[in-house]
């Protein structure tokens, strides 16, 4: 997987720059494919009542929202977590929780959700916390390796000066470890909004419905709709991270 | 001057019970303004010693005071806030400006916002950097040398009475390092802080310290006094072979001239003529003399054979002068221009340039032979 990869080994200055011309530009040449083919094929009356507008605008602010909720619940969960077993004396509680996270994503995104299924029953709630399960790891691993990688002689040296433990936390490892954090997010978003196109086989609806119908009545046409869409929103959301990347990042470093 | 201002009673550091500790029974005091330099092979515990100070390291057992009040409960970074510190690796925080990161104990002890900026200022001045250059810069802007001139005014801003130093100097280039050296001397000689200084370069410490303790193994003192006494009489074989085989030259560059009995030999007063310069040398019983202008400044060496040989004008005669000295300079220096003088001895001038006598080897030795105790 490579957005798993990306992670592993965060890049900033020129990937993220490239990042800020290359993403946006895709998307458009997506949205113009999209748009041509939505214009100049000719749609039978299936392709037409599965691409309704009204439907499609439900579908993707569903997508939205289950992208954009699992995401904060990850970051809600994962920050904070992170921040706590990086805290001295705590590299056992660490390693196991980075090995059984890996476990969750080696499963299929499409296997956790049907075992959240069992528990929590249909309906977008278990789509959601399945999802920030499954991207819950790079956001972890990413805090984690950001707080890490702060010179440890700079610490040292907040500490000497009188900075307590909450000073050196929030205003030297946390503003440090920012960038790197946020590629973290970044990727879980994309992870989040990419599978909650498997939202529609719990009943939580999503795009997914679109490409599901399109599948099962070989409408093409409807597949790709759908699927750019999702494609879309993805990049969409991407650009907006690494914008964030590059202002949140602290000027210095 | 000879009041204690740290003390560190009795101290004991063990990071694993069973483990030998890594500081056994440590006492040590350190006056007000002086420098003291604690210096030791890897591992001894030098910088342990130094962290025990401002507890980034917790004792196991014992008591620091500083100032007399008993420091080793109070609040730890209220503790910290009141002593500076300045590491080798130099830990500016890469996020903030350079004038944030002057600001930070200031900051932390609640100045106001006029008061802190105009320290800041003054802290970079008082580092001989441009406040107007460097204020809004960030570290990775910054060579070497001037982080470490930013860590130092860091440390200084909230102008505390007491300084740790670990290895200040040890990661920047020999040249650059020698000038910090030379700066901060000049500094510390208008501040009169409380300086303890970590090092694992004798002649730092040498150079550095008002006085200086060797450690061993466990933070043990081996000995601790003034550079000139550990040099003169060490206290035993481990510091005997840590100070290496150039002691005395290492105490060289602690004497100046000005310790040194000068010698006087014959000397003519330009213009002379010629007979009457080969006449004054042989009535001294001499082989040599030395020409002085009007005023007294030291022009050439006269020898007879030189006088004898050439036609050329007496001031054009003879050898020039290599090397004159000062009497502020170090033997060491005196060494140094002896071994490149043409007759074995080196001029002595005061600042106006006015011959005041000469330095030999002799007189060198004799200073160092009587210096030494007899053992």
């Amino acid at each position: 997987m490579t957005l798993v990869n990306k992670t592993t080994k965060p890049q900033f200055s020129y990937a993220g720059n490239l990042n800020l011309i290359v993403t946006p530009v895709f998307a458009f040449l997506l949205t113009l494919l999209a748009v041509a083919v939505w214009n100049y094929s000719v749609f039978d009356q299936t392709t037409e009542s599965i691409l309704q507008p009204t439907l499609l605008r439900t579908q993707l602010w569903q997508t939205i929202v289950i992208g954009i909720a699992s995401s904060l619940i990850v970051i809600a969960v994962a920050v904070p977590l992170g921040i706590t077993i990086t805290r001295r004396g705590w590299p056992r509680l660490k390693n196991f929780l980075v090995d059984t996270l890996g476990l969750a994503q080696a499963l299929p995104a499409y296997g956790l959700i049907v075992i959240f299924y069992t528990f929590l029953g249909t309906g977008m709630r278990t789509v959601i916390y399945a999802l920030a399960l499954f991207s819950l790891l790079p956001v972890l691993r990413n805090t984690i390796v950001g707080l890490e990688q702060v010179d440890k002689s700079v610490i040292d040296a907040g500490r000497g000066m009188g900075y307590t433990n909450l000073q050196v936390l929030l205003k030297i490892e946390l503003p440090l470890a920012v960038p790197i954090i946020i590629a973290g997010i970044r990727t879980a978003v994309v992870i989040n909004v990419g599978m909650a196109a498997l939202a529609f086989l719990v009943g939580a609806g999503g795009l997914g419905e679109t490409i599901n119908s399109g599948l099962k009545l070989n409408r093409p046409t409807a597949i790709f709709i759908g699927a750019s869409m999702v494609a879309i929103l993805a990049l969409v959301l991407d650009f907006l991270g690494a914008l964030a990347e590059k202002y949140l990042k602290p000027k210095g470093i | 001057m000879s009041e204690v201002l740290i003390r560190l009673d009795n101290i004991w550091k063990t990071y694993t019970p069973g483990e030998p500790a890594a500081v056994r029974n440590l006492y040590l005091e350190v006056m007000r303004g002086e420098v003291l330099v604690l210096v030791g092979p890897s591992g001894c515990g030098k910088s342990t010693t130094l962290r025990l100070i401002n507890r980034l390291i917790e004792p196991t057992n014992g008591k620091i005071f500083l100032d007399d009040e008993d420091v080793t409960s109070i609040n730890a970074s209220d503790l910290r806030r009141r002593i500076g510190y300045v590491i080798q690796q130099v830990g500016l925080f890469p996020h903030k400006t350079i004038a944030e990161n002057i600001a930070t104990v200031p900051k932390l002890l609640g100045w106001k916002k006029d008061e802190i900026e105009a320290r800041v200022d003054e802290m970079l001045e008082l580092v001989s950097m441009d406040p107007a250059t460097f204020k809004h810069r960030f570290p990775k802007e910054l060579s070497g040398g001037q982080a470490q001139r930013v860590g130092v005014a860091r440390a200084l801003a909230a102008n505390p009475d007491v300084l740790l130093m670990d290895e200040p100097f040890g990661a920047i280039d020999p040249i650059t390092r020698d000038k910090l050296q030379n700066e901060f001397l000049r500094l510390q000689q208008d501040l009169k802080k409380t300086i303890v200084f970590v090092t694992h370069d004798i002649d730092e410490a040498i150079k550095m310290g008002d006085r200086i303790a060797i450690l061993r193994d466990g933070s043990e003192i081996a000995q601790i006094d003034t550079p000139e006494n550990i040099l003169t009489d060490p206290a035993d074989e481990f510091v005997e072979s840590f100070l290496g085989s150039g002691a005395i030259l290492k105490g060289l560059t602690l004497k100046k001239v000005r310790d040194i009995e000068l010698q006087m030999v014959t000397t003519l007063k330009a213009p002379v003529l010629r007979d009457q310069a080969l006449k004054t040398i042989s009535d001294n019983n001499d082989s040599f003399a030395l020409l002085l202008d009007a005023d007294d400044q030291p022009l050439r060496w006269l020898d007879e054979r030189a006088l004898n040989r050439t036609n050329q004008p007496i001031e054009k005669s003879g050898r020039p002068i290599a090397v004159q000295l000062q009497p502020e300079d170090t033997l060491q220096d005196a060494l140094s221009s002896m071994l490149q003088s043409s007759v074995g001895m080196s001029v002595v001038v005061d600042r106006q340039g006015k011959y005041l006598g000469c330095c030999t080897i002799e007189s060198l030795a004799k200073l160092l032979v009587h210096e030494s105790p007899t053992k």
